[in-house]
């Protein structure tokens, strides 16, 4: 069930939020221990909320499942890691605050890979989640716990955060639409931060509608995150079904060579072809600096992740070693017994490279061919309005499939770090299904990139490619 | 750059991070592996070029210096690890000389 149809039987006195929540709270009993998108939900709490729910509000009633790396005051926030594990938020993200300011009711905290690291969920140090189409395999990640609930209809919608593709690339493997917003255009406060630079919250949703009607309650400035822009927000909604007759979209060939699964290929491609005959003109460009995406990402993310966790030191909050023999052997600890492998990689490798010698040669190097990157986009964007590609190279890999290859694991982020890197939106919509690995009709993502702030197109256009494909 | 080596235990120790040998064993190549995937980068001419620490930065942007309500004492204090008298306890810091 989608949030428009819902918010429409709402509104006719058909259901109720309680009844909408009780309903969930059934689904996630019938099907959530095998899926394992939940880490945890408090239903009384959601109740107590949706008995007060003001359903004159864009959102009145519906509940919305939120990743465990933003904060609801009162719930839990463990960003899957052991660290966090017994924390409870002292105060609400300034989406939370958005969200119930239309009306919408946080119902649920779900899995993730451990402080959004990964691209599986399998780093999360608390559970497994399952891909609902074929529970051997990953829901991708990180936001994998948020894109599996949309996808085996525990939840109506979920927030995720994407870093590198950690809302696009969960979507794209579950089957649901995900939407990583420009860089400012959501505030992050309350989001715990992994790489500043790059960080943004979006939505997980079953259609294009339900993401720009999230998009519209939590887009706009905020005092308290001082990169969040003031640009006021556009209706997201009025100009969605206006189609895609005239508008040019640039197909990189970088984002096409080897490497791709066929099936992913075929299905974008179709997806492609769609398009052009709604009337979009299919331009063919370049972003010639794609293949330095990942090394650039894995320079500049773990830099700055390395900075951020420096906060979980084990004393105010947290997890704390005991019988430290001073006050550094807590500190060293505490973090020892409280991080996860992935989580202590990342650390490491981001205080190597800002570390005394070679900080030049590589973050300053990596932020110079973040430019270039950046530049590339810039470049595509003065020939075309949006650009399309796929958003991982394959389907969802099995549970297990990648544990002693991080390199291997980065590699597969190819498609969507990129636009984190230019701060610019990007959409992963389903566009069919494939086979692969022995697995049976696994979902396929297509990729809208747009520039800037260019979110109102970028939706619509994503709307009129969910039509076709 | 250098030839993707990197000391994993003294990297780890500046990062306040104790590690195991087992630790030690199994970052060491994974780590030289990305290492040796980021040299590339190092293969680009990048003369002349300006960093990018955020893409569409805003900057020095200022709230209205107005009083407003902050978390309470007892918000802050709800999830430390150990306190005494509405202060978190820590280890004893300054040792003898």
């Amino acid at each position: 069930m989608t949030i428009s149809k819902l918010r429409q039987q709402l509104v006719a006195g058909e259901t109720t939020p309680a009844a909408i929540l009780n309903n969930l709270a059934g689904e996630i009993s019938a099907r959530d221990g095998q899926t394992g998108a939940y880490l945890s939900y408090n239903l009384e709490a959601a109740l107590a909320e949706a008995a007060n729910a003001d359903l004159s509000l864009p959102l009145g009633g519906i509940p919305i499942a939120i990743k465990d790396n933003i904060n609801v005051l009162g719930q839990p926030c463990t960003c899957g890691s052991k660290f966090l594990e017994n924390f409870i938020s002292p105060y609400d993200a300034t989406v939370i605050r958005k969200l119930r300011a239309a009306g919408a009711i946080p119902f649920g905290r779900m899995n993730q890979d451990e402080f959004a690291m990964g691209s599986s969920t399998e780093n999360s140090a608390l559970q497994i989640t399952r891909n609902p189409h074929d529970p051997a395999r990953i829901p991708g990640g990180s936001s994998g716990g948020s894109a599996a609930a949309v996808a085996d209809f525990t939840a109506i919608a979920s927030l995720g955060s994407d870093t590198g593709g950690s809302i696009r690339q969960p979507a794209s493997h579950c089957g649901v639409v995900g939407l990583k917003p420009s860089y400012g255009r959501v505030s992050r406060y309350g989001l715990v931060a992994f790489a500043s630079s790059l960080d943004q919250i979006g939505p997980l949703t079953q259609t294009v509608e339900d993401a720009a009607l999230i998009l519209q309650a939590i887009a706009g400035g905020d005092p308290l995150d001082s990169t969040c822009l003031d640009a006021p927000v556009p209706d997201y909604l009025s100009g969605l079904n206006d189609g895609v007759k005239g508008l040019k979209l640039g197909i990189p060939k970088e984002y096409f060579g080897e490497g791709i699964d066929p099936g992913v290929r075929k299905n974008v491609e179709a997806a492609i072809q769609a398009l052009a005959a709604q009337g979009a003109e299919i331009v063919p460009i370049s972003l010639p600096h794609t293949e330095h995406a990942v090394a650039t990402y894995y320079v500049i993310a773990p830099a700055e992740a390395s900075s951020n966790l420096s906060r979980f030191d084990g004393i105010r909050y947290g997890h704390r070693a005991a019988n430290p023999s001073d006050i550094l052997d807590l500190y060293q600890k505490s973090r020892e017994q409280g991080f996860g492998p992935e989580v202590k990689r990342r650390i490491i490798l981001g205080t190597y490279v800002l570390s005394s010698g070679y900080y030049d040669a590589y973050y300053t190097r990596a932020q110079k061919v973040r430019t270039l990157i950046r530049r590339d986009f810039e470049t595509a964007f003065a020939q075309v309005d949006a650009i399309l590609s796929p958003v991982a190279p394959s389907p969802a890999r099995k549970i297990g499939g990648s544990s002693n290859d991080p390199l291997h694991e980065y590699l597969s982020d190819i498609f969507t770090l990129a636009a984190n890197l230019a701060g610019i939106p990007g959409i992963s919509i389903p566009c069919g299904t494939t086979d692969f690995d022995g697995g049976k009709n696994l979902p396929v993502g297509l990729q809208i990139l747009a520039p800037h702030l260019g979110e109102a197109k970028l939706l619509r256009i994503a709307k009129a490619a969910e039509i076709k494909s | 750059m250098s030839q993707s080596h990197i000391d994993v235990r003294y990297v780890a120790k500046l990062a306040r991070l104790e590690l195991t040998d087992d630790e030690v064993a199994t970052f060491q190549p994974q780590l030289e592996a990305i290492l040796g995937h980021v040299e590339a980068l190092s293969k680009l001419d990048v003369s002349g070029i300006d960093p990018t620490a955020h893409a569409g930065a805003v900057f020095g942007k200022m709230r209205d210096d107005v009083p407003h309500e902050s978390l309470t004492q007892a918000a802050m204090l709800q999830n430390a690890p150990d306190q005494a008298q509405g202060q978190i306890r820590v280890p004893k810091v300054v040792t003898d000389a």
